[in-house]
Order: C-alpha cells, then sequence, then structure tokens
C-alpha cells in the first residue's frame, strides 16, 4: 500500500488511470559522488538500521565488499574495484550500488502483479510487497541486476530511497549518515547542477573524462553518480555503459500480453472444471498412499 | 591537536603519512573533502597500502613500514635545499637561529652523550651555546655553521632522494613529487595541514608552515605569560627545555597512537592525566596531575597523590598507566599485583583502548600473563581452543564481573581530537543492574573508607580524609565531577591590584584557570578543563554552530580545552612585526595596534605586541618553537631514522653499526627473541578498518555484517609465490605467535626494493577476538613486538616481520 502522501503516478499491470488532481511534484534524486565516497560503509549500516534490516554475517572471501552482493537483506553494497592504469599506477575506485530508480523503470513495465511496483510522481520506484507474487519479472526487467527476491516470503525487495522518510520531508537514511558528503539528495534539478560543479572540479584535477552518470537508456535516473571515468563506467564493478530495458520486456508487455493473458485465462478455467469434475485434492489419502 | 577538525577545511594540501583517516577517522576526514571541494586543496598519500585515504587522493606514494623519518627526513632535506621553506617565519618563530653547544655531534647513528649500557642518553649536549649575558647565542644570518638551521641542513644531508629510495623502497620520481606538494605551500599564504600518527615526529611541519593547522597538542604544560625571546632562552637552559610542538596536525591515527580522541568523562580525565608523551611537555603535565593520574576511575580518591600507592585495590587508572606505557601485563612483576580493578580498559587485547560494549569490571588477581591472547579480561581464563588455549582448573585467579553502564546510557563528557569538551546526554538507563563506573567505584570507595575508619590501617588519613562532596555519596553525578573538575573557590578570591574587589565569591564556579589560586583558597580538579563549569553553568554542554570568522572555530560551541581556545598557539598565525595574518584570509587573531584580537581567544598576552618581541610558543621558555628538541626527546634533538628492531633489510643504510633505535625500550630477553628476515622474511603492520572500532564492534550486528571476518592483505607477487589465491586460510606466524585469516591478495600492497631486497608487505587488521557476533578470529597482537619507543614507551606494534603459509 503506498503512502498516502506519496503521488503514485505508474502501478504495475494496471491499466486504469492513475491519480491526477495533485499538483505537480518536483522529481527528486540522490546523487552519489564517487570522487569523494571512502567506502566507509556507513549507508549499508544505515540502511539495515532504518530499514529494519539484519543481513547474515559472512565470511571473508577476498575482497573488502561485505556482503558480497545485494540481497533481500541489503539493499546497498560498496563494490571496491581496482583499476590498474596504463602508468603502473592504480585506481581504488568505490561504488555504492543499489536502485538506480529509474525514470523508466524495468522493473515496474515487467511486473505482471498489479500494483506490486509503483513509481511516484518525486521518481522514486517502490516495491508494494504486500502486492508481490514473486515471479522474479522485475529481476529480469532491471537493467542494473538489483532486485532481490527473498528465500524466506519470494518476495522481491531493493532499496526504497527511504520513501517513507521521503514522504515525510527527510532524506534517505544513507544520505543523512554519509561523512564526507559523497551522497547528496534534493529536487534533481539542483543535484544536477551540484554534479556538474564537481564534475568541473574533477576535471581540473585530471579527469578529463569525468562526468555524470545519468543514463538516458533508462530516461535518465534519480539516484545518480558523478565519476572519475565518465567514459567507462563499467570500470566501477561493471556499471553499465547504456543500460536499457530488455527488449523481451517489451514483447512480454506488448504484443505477447493479450495471449499470457488468454493462457492464464484458460488455466483459471481448467483449474475450475478440474475442481468441478474431481473435486477438491484429499490431503489425506496423498498421505497414505506414501 | 592544536586545532579543531574543522579547521582542516582551511588548509591548501593535506599530507597523509603514518595514518589513515579516511578509515579510522571518516567523520574527521570530511574537512579533507571539504577543503578539496571548496579550496581546490590537494590530498597526498603516502602509505605501505593503499588505503581509502589514498581512494582519493591527488597522488599516491608507497613506502616500507617503519621507514617514515627517513622519508620526511628526504623532505626536509629537499625543502632545505631548494630553499622551500617560509624562512620569515623559520627566522622569527622557530629555533633555527640559535646557537647549539660546540660539543653536541651525531656521528654514525649516535648523538653524543649516549651510555649503551643504560641504553640512554645523556643530554646534556644537546643545549644552546650562552653568551656572556648567560642569554642563548643567536644568529639572525642563519649562516654559523652552529646554529640550529645549519646544524638541520647537515643532519638531513644524508637524506637524499637515492637514500629516501634505499631505504623505504619509494620511487625516486615519486619521492620527489611529493616533495613538490609540499614545496608549493612554502609560500605565507599557503598551508598545508600532515594527518600523522604520533610515531613520526619531524620538524618538518614548522620548515614550511605557519602553525595556523596547529602544534603539538602534548605541549600543553604550564601557562606561563609570554616574555621576551631571549629571557626565554636563558629560562630554558635551567628548565633543559619541556616542550617541543613539532607537529601540524596529529590526529588520523592507527594504533597504538592516541590522538586526544572522545571519551567518557572519566577517561576524558585520564587521558588528561596519561596524556601520552612523545613530544616534551607531558612530564610536566603528568607531574602536575599526578593527582588525578593515581586517582580511579573519575578522579574520585583526589588528593590521593602517592598514597593512590598505598591503597588496598590498585585502581585502573593506573594499571591504566601501566598498560600504556610498557604494554601492560608485561611490566607487571609476577606476582607483584595481589588485585587489579580494571574498569574501561581491556588489557588482553593489547592495544584495545576500549571496552566491550558492556565489558564490566573485572577484579582479579592476575597472574602474570606473558602473551595477550585473551580477548578480554573476562574471558582469559576460559578455554577456546587455538585461539585461546586456557586451563581454567588451573588458573587460580578469582575473577569478579560487575556489570557496567554503556557511555550511551549516562551522561558526561566527550572531548574531541580538536580538544573540545562537549557534554552528552544519557540515551537510556543501563539495563538490568548494570552501573555506572562512577557508581562501582564510588560504591568501593565508601565501603573502603568504612572499613579504614572501623579498622584503621597503616596510612588511613588518604583514605579517611578525602574529600567527598558528593550530595550522595555512592552516587556522585556527572554533573558534580565536572564543577569539580572545572574549579571552585573555597574563599573570596580577591583581585590582587584591589584587594576591596571580590572575583569571585568563595563556593562559585571559577571562570578559568587564571582564577587558580596558589595558597589552596581554590580547589581545581584538572587546569586545563578550569572554566568548563563557570558561574555561566555547564559550557560543554553549548551547542550553537555560529561561525563568525568562517574559520570553523565555533566559540559557542562546547568548550575548548584550555580557556576555550581553540587554536593553540594562534599568534604564530601573524606576522612577528607587523602583528598582521600571514594570509589576511585566514585571519585568527591579529594585532589591532593594542591588542591581540579575533575569532579566537588569543594564546599570548593580549597586550603583549609585536613590538615586544614575545614569541608564539608560549609552551616553550624561548617562546620560538624548537627544530632542535633540546633535551626534550630521549632519543636526539633532531629525528634520525632507525630500523624497526624486526627488519626485513637488517640493515641501516644509513649507519650500518647503528641499525636500530639505541634508546628504545626493550624488555630483557626480547633483544634475542627478535623474529630475523631469514626465518620471517616479510614486512608486516597492524592496522584498523573503517568499519569496527578496535575490539568493541565486534559485538554489533550491522558492524559484523559489514566486515565479517579477520583477514590479512597480500600483494599478488607474494601470493603467486606461496601458491595462495584470493580468499584462502592463511596462517601468519611472527617469533611470538601465529594467526590464521581469510587472505586479500591485492593490488593495494605493493612489492617494494629497499636496500637491494625485495620487501613484501603483510596488512594485518586487528578487529577479531573469540567472542563477539563477528566470526571467530585470533587477536592480531598475538604477533606484535613489546618494543616501548624512547619518550612515550609507546609499543613498536606497526612495523615488524612475519612468516605467511597457506593454512
Amino acid at each position: 500500500m503506498a503512502l498516502q502522501s506519496l503521488n503514485v503516478t505508474k502501478r504495475s499491470a494496471t491499466t486504469t488511470q492513475p491519480p491526477s488532481v495533485r499538483t505537480a511534484e518536483e522529481p527528486v534524486a540522490k546523487l552519489i559522488d564517487v570522487s569523494k565516497c571512502i567506502g566507509c560503509k556507513a549507508c549499508q549500516v544505515a540502511c539495515m538500521q532504518w530499514n529494519d534490516l539484519r543481513d547474515e554475517v559472512g565470511t571473508n572471501v577476498g575482497v573488502y565488499d561485505n556482503p558480497s552482493n545485494l540481497t533481500d537483506q541489503s539493499w546497498t553494497v560498496m563494490r571496491f574495484a581496482e583499476y590498474s592504469k596504463p602508468d603502473g599506477d592504480m585506481e581504488w575506485l568505490i561504488r555504492k550500488d543499489g536502485c538506480m530508480h529509474c525514470e523508466d523503470p524495468g522493473c515496474l513495465k515487467a511486473c505482471p502483479s498489479p500494483g506490486a511496483i509503483v513509481k511516484y510522481a518525486n521518481g522514486i520506484v517502490d516495491f508494494i510487497s504486500d502486492n508481490c507474487i514473486g515471479c522474479g519479472y522485475c529481476v529480469a526487467g532491471c537493467p542494473f541486476d538489483v532486485p532481490r527476491i527473498s528465500k524466506k516470503d519470494s518476495k522481491a525487495y531493493k532499496c526504497t530511497l527511504c520513501s517513507d522518510r521521503v514522504a515525510v520531508g527527510l532524506e534517505p537514511a544513507c544520505v543523512k549518515t554519509c561523512p564526507t558528503g559523497a551522497i547528496q539528495y534534493g529536487a534533481k534539478t539542483d543535484m544536477v547542477l551540484r554534479a556538474e560543479k564537481r564534475v568541473g572540479d574533477l576535471k581540473e584535477r585530471g579527469f578529463q573524462k569525468a562526468a555524470l552518470y545519468n543514463p538516458a537508456g533508462v530516461g535518465g535516473t534519480h539516484v545518480m553518480y558523478v565519476l572519475q571515468h565518465g567514459d567507462d563506467p563499467e570500470r566501477y564493478s561493471g556499471l553499465p555503459s547504456n543500460p536499457s530495458i530488455s527488449p523481451w520486456v517489451s514483447v512480454w508487455k506488448g504484443a505477447a500480453k493479450p495471449l499470457a493473458s488468454l493462457a492464464i485465462g484458460l488455466a483459471m478455467l481448467g483449474a475450475f472444471f478440474h475442481y468441478v469434475t474431481r473435486g477438491p485434492k484429499d490431503e489425506h489419502a496423498e498421505g497414505e498412499s506414501k | 591537536m592544536t586545532n579543531g577538525w574543522v579547521d582542516i577545511k582551511n588548509t591548501d594540501l593535506v599530507l597523509i603519512m603514518g595514518g589513515n583517516a579516511a578509515e579510522a577517522h571518516p567523520c574527521g576526514f570530511k574537512w579533507v573533502t571539504e577543503a578539496m571541494e571548496h579550496r581546490k586543496a590537494k590530498l597526498v598519500v603516502v602509505d605501505p597500502r593503499f588505503t581509502r585515504s589514498a581512494a582519493l587522493a591527488d597522488y599516491y606514494a608507497p613506502i616500507r613500514v617503519g621507514t617514515d623519518i627517513a622519508f620526511l627526513g628526504g623532505v626536509i632535506n629537499w625543502m632545505l635545499a631548494n630553499k622551500k621553506i617560509h624562512l620569515d617565519y623559520v627566522k622569527a618563530f622557530t629555533n633555527a637561529p640559535f646557537i647549539i653547544r660546540e660539543d653536541f655531534d651525531f656521528a654514525d647513528g649516535l648523538f653524543s652523550g649516549y651510555n649503551a649500557d643504560k641504553r640512554s642518553y645523556d643530554r646534556t649536549t644537546w643545549a644552546y651555546e650562552l653568551g656572556k649575558d648567560g642569554f642563548a647565542k643567536v644568529d639572525e644570518t642563519l649562516e654559523d655553521p652552529r646554529c640550529v638551521y645549519q646544524l638541520m641542513k647537515k643532519h638531513f644531508s644524508r637524506y637524499t632522494p637515492e637514500m629516501v629510495q634505499k631505504i623505504c623502497g619509494t620511487p625516486k620520481e615519486k619521492f620527489l613529487k611529493v616533495c613538490e606538494y609540499i614545496g608549493s605551500t612554502s609560500t605565507p599564504d599557503k598551508v598545508m595541514t600532515i594527518l600523522l600518527c604520533a610515531r613520526v615526529d619531524p620538524p618538518l611541519a614548522r620548515l614550511a608552515e605557519h602553525p595556523h593547522d596547529g602544534d603539538d597538542p602534548a605541549a600543553a604544560g604550564q601557562h606561563r605569560p609570554a616574555g621576551r625571546r631571549r629571557e626565554r632562552a636563558a629560562r630554558a637552559l635551567q628548565r633543559a627545555g619541556h616542550h617541543r610542538p613539532v607537529r601540524l596536525q596529529r590526529g588520523a591515527a592507527g594504533l597504538p597512537v592516541r590522538p586526544d580522541r572522545g571519551g567518557r568523562l572519566a577517561r576524558d580525565v585520564r587521558r588528561q592525566a596519561h596524556a601520552q608523551a612523545p613530544a616534551p611537555g607531558s612530564d610536566e603535565l603528568r607531574a602536575e596531575l599526578r593527582e588525578v593520574a593515581h586517582e580511579p576511575a573519575e578522579g574520585l580518591v583526589r588528593r590521593g597523590g602517592d598514597e593512590g600507592e598505598r591503597l588496598p585495590l590498585r585502581l585502573a587508572a593506573q594499571a591504566r598507566r601501566r598498560l600504556r606505557r610498557a604494554r601492560h601485563l608485561r611490566a607487571h612483576a609476577p606476582g607483584q599485583d595481589e588485585r587489579l580493578h580494571l574498569a574501561g580498559v581491556q588489557s588482553a587485547r593489547g592495544a584495545a583502548e576500549q571496552d566491550e560494549g558492556r565489558a564490566g569490571d573485572v577484579e582479579a588477581q592476575v597472574p602474570r600473563r606473558d602473551r595477550p591472547a585473551q580477548d578480554g579480561d573476562r574471558e582469559f581464563w576460559q578455554d577456546y581452543g587455538d585461539k585461546n588455549p586456557a586451563k581454567p582448573d588451573e588458573i587460580k585467579t578469582e575473577v569478579f564481573r560487575l556489570p557496567a553502564s554503556s557511555f550511551a546510557e549516562d551522561s558526561g563528557t566527550f572531548t574531541s581530537s580538536g580538544r573540545v569538551i562537549q557534554w552528552h546526554w544519557a540515551g537510556q538507563d543501563p539495563p538490568g543492574l548494570a552501573k555506572t563506573d562512577r557508581e562501582i567505584v564510588a560504591q568501593i570507595f565508601t565501603r573502603v573508607r568504612d572499613l579504614y575508619k572501623k579498622e584503621g590501617g597503616k596510612f588511613p588519613d588518604a583514605i579517611t580524609n578525602l574529600t567527598w562532596p558528593y550530595a550522595i555519596a555512592t552516587h556522585p553525578s556527572p554533573e558534580e565531577l565536572l564543577r569539580e573538575i572545572s574549579g571552585r573557590a573555597l574563599e573570596d578570591v580577591v583581585d590582587p591590584k584591589d584587594k576591596t574587589k571580590v572575583l569571585v565569591q568563595a563556593g562559585q564556579q571559577l571562570a578559568g584557570f587564571g582564577q587558580l589560586q596558589p595558597d589552596g583558597t581554590t580547589a581545581c580538579g584538572n587546569w586545563i578543563y578550569s572554566g568548563v563549569w563557570s558561574q555561566a553553568g555547564n559550557l560543554s554542554a553549548r551547542r550553537d554552530t555560529a561561525d563568525p570568522g568562517g574559520l570553523g572555530n565555533n566559540l559557542t560551541w562546547g568548550y575548548s580545552w584550555p580557556a576555550n581556545r581553540r587554536v593553540l598557539y594562534n599568534r604564530a598565525n601573524a606576522d612577528p612585526k607587523t602583528g598582521k595574518p600571514w594570509d589576511p584570509k585566514r585571519g585568527g587573531i591579529a594585532w589591532n595596534g593594542k591588542a591581540w584580537a579575533g575569532v579566537d581567544v588569543p594564546d599570548i598576552a593580549p597586550a603583549l605586541g609585536p613590538d615586544t618581541g614575545a614569541g608564539p610558543f608560549i609552551m616553550t621558555a624561548e617562546g620560538v618553537g624548537r627544530l632542535f628538541a633540546l633535551g626534550g626527546m630521549a632519543e636526539g634533538p633532531f629525528p634520525e631514522h632507525y630500523e624497526p628492531f624486526e627488519s626485513p633489510i637488517g640493515n641501516n643504510p644509513l649507519h650500518p653499526k647503528v641499525v636500530s633505535n639505541p634508546a628504545a625500550r626493550v624488555f630483557k630477553g626480547d633483544m634475542e627473541a627478535f623474529g630475523k628476515a631469514d626465518k620471517f622474511p616479510y614486512a608486516a603492520t597492524t592496522y584498523r578498518l573503517t568499519e569496527h572500532f578496535h575490539f568493541w564492534t565486534k559485538h554489533s550486528t550491522t558492524a559484523a555484517v559489514v566486515q565479517p571476518a579477520a583477514f590479512v592483505e597480500i600483494d599478488e607477487e607474494l601470493a603467486k609465490t606461496k601458491g595462495i589465491a584470493n580468499g584462502d586460510q592463511v596462517k601468519v606466524t611472527s617469533s611470538r605467535g601465529a594467526v590464521t585469516a581469510a587472505a586479500v591478495v591485492t593490488k593495494r600492497m605493493k612489492v617494494l626494493e629497499c636496500d637491494g631486497k625485495k620487501v613484501h608487505t603483510v596488512g594485518i587488521p586487528i578487529h577479531w577476538g573469540f567472542k563477539g557476533v563477528t566470526k571467530d578470529g585470533y587477536l592480531a597482537n598475538n604477533l606484535t613486538p613489546y618494543v616501548g619507543d624512547a619518550n612515550s614507551q609507546t609499543p613498536e606494534f606497526k612495523a615488524f616481520l612475519v612468516n605467511i603459509e597457506k593454512a
């Protein structure tokens, strides 16, 4: 159930018109300045604490990344990449990974369950877990490999951009905690301006290809990066250079959708006739047969 | 530190060396990123590892562990040779022009006065040459071959870029690049901040900079009115020098260095009293604060003086002091202590400063334990397999655990590295039967006092007559203690010029240490804290973010000791002749024709104008900073590179006959036991990670999730040689012990070539143990050696030798 104070503009697998009487809301964005990030993981801890998540205490697998990947309990993780420069020196590129909150969200497009994924007028893409059927289509639809299906309740989870905090005028928990100001939050237009200033500074420091990461392939994102090497996002633990929604999502949501709906209808009908003709499942008999 | 963390935002260059601020002080490191963004400051990192600080640096240069002084000696040599120094500053505000005695000498690694049997120096010759008038001789032209400036030139001329490369393994061109960065700040309008650990003690800072960014915090001693430099020089001769403020910043830290960072009220007081003595001055400080030093937590048994020794319980503060120096129980002779009361300290984990969340107190008969192989004093007797092999049946020590509150469950003060005393309020009540340290100590004390009253003893007066002015004797409040520490008038304090004028009425809180009286009519727990609770109330509780000067002095946020002064020696920030700031945009205080004024409390008598020649370094008798430390440092008046006692090259290219520090404290039997490179071929160092705080946060689930298990870091070449793959379990062995942990094979560790030998470094984070929610691990200090630094007795935990094998 979406928060009443958040203004839903898109809703998965829904054709009814979204509510539209409210005045336009300013889109927001979180700006992650990789050139200011020290990889302290305070954001990971803040995320766990605000959202009541506790991932497993894992092991060290030979890197600083812990947990080593996003999970249903870890909605953000730091990814550490060691890059050898041609001159023999190195760079340690640390990127906070998590949901990018795409303007054109592949997960929402792919989702077959009505209202399981919504997008608010401020740009946040949110999973409404009680509507989630755990099909995993959002995982396939995401160009950033972000959603994770929980083994516990078979529902999909990811960063909400702290939609509950944002709804009451607070910044996301990770932004609040970041000690170096590497994570900033505000109106997207302001964040773009700030990013441009930072990019200018980085260029002065010798990073000629510094750039803002706000990929057009997904209509822009509401989580953006300032990258020292804007020409090579892949260097940052495989951040996609040109993310786009898988064509299969379009197929599914476009041409194939009526067929799928028909198939679901037929299956329901079949099940109904099966019930009428054969009666309810006999648990007792099944147990005895073992 | 002499300055607050916020002040780092005003710098033009940050050099991080011998520390890792991004990792160890992420919140303080914020001001580095502020300086980079808003002042276009540059960040240079010199470290054996490519650290998280290095990840954001403009320039990084590798260095072998334990060779920082060689590197900085090279920088000093380069700066002097290339005239990249702020000469006006050096002439006016340091002892560069002072003439040193004829018989002072340095040859083959030894300064004059060495006594090999005692492993110490007679420092008589490390002194100024006196003129007929009894004052020190000075050569303002800096040309006299015996003046400090020329002696420095000579001393450091051996540290050529080639020598730096030979010792440190830093490629020459990288070393020179760092020099250029540093040299770029030698103009009056530029400043550099050095974030380092206290082991590095170079006069580097004084040469290029003015201490807008500060000086040494340990140089806080007796406050004297400023006088003329030569008068001071004369006095220096008598006093043999107590202070050498030489650092720009002391802050970022790995262990074992302790910048004066926050702590509970109790800890704050003890920290003052126990202030490490990496630079002279602290001895005096310690003497002055002995009362507090000898006291149990929170200075409750004040005025015990040396009688503290006679207390039936050796209380925590005393134990702690020992722990700090000679590394705890090693220094206790077997059987010396019958009882040990530990509070707020974990001796068993070696460098562990903090108790675990609820470590509580242990009162124990502690047998001598050679290795700190125990995770927490509470558990040393428990058998935890190979991580802590103990036989409880054979241990006769009786351990009592008293549940204690966490700092978050109590009000009190935290004192930041920038000396800002900040009040904090209890977040919640302690759970169950847990009590605060204060209450535990007060309950013990009142019971002991009752016993002394009833049964007498050898010297009951110190106990029975102790001032104990608390409303509830068994529950002193943190407010009562801070008021008491700050000080009050016992009788009316009158104006010395006008005896009819009462400055402070009896019973009132004092405004500051200036009102302390030598005749016992005032009481104060710690002079540097004096004024924190004045008649205006608890000034440490102020939370006003106003910053009128824009420099981050924030005079109405908390209370900065001493006297709410935010930048120590702030007069040095202004031109010696005009009293105008070197850089008008970063003013601090300035001479306005009649007085020193600005957005800070002047660290000089306000009326002592530039025409008086009064020096800015009021803690030295001669009023200037000491590039030549006189007798203040135990191992020599100039820094000199000595190899770690466990050296991978086994040689000191500067003077092969004196390889390691001739004045360092080495325990009996240890000299022979040091590991040699044939058996332990790899250099090793220990450090902290940002995800954890010492051994404390391994009990916190969220911290355990983000850094769950012990690991060591090695370079790719070493991994290949040893057949170690990323994530493999490896066993690291030193001549003292072994640890097993996962291997992190990384490009961030570099193979260095030093003195013709390949040096691999094994990096060992310290945070794990056998208790907690993190994965069980070995205590890193199983590996580290006991060597006491000659001045502070801080152990040489940061450079030693190991071997590594696949487990």
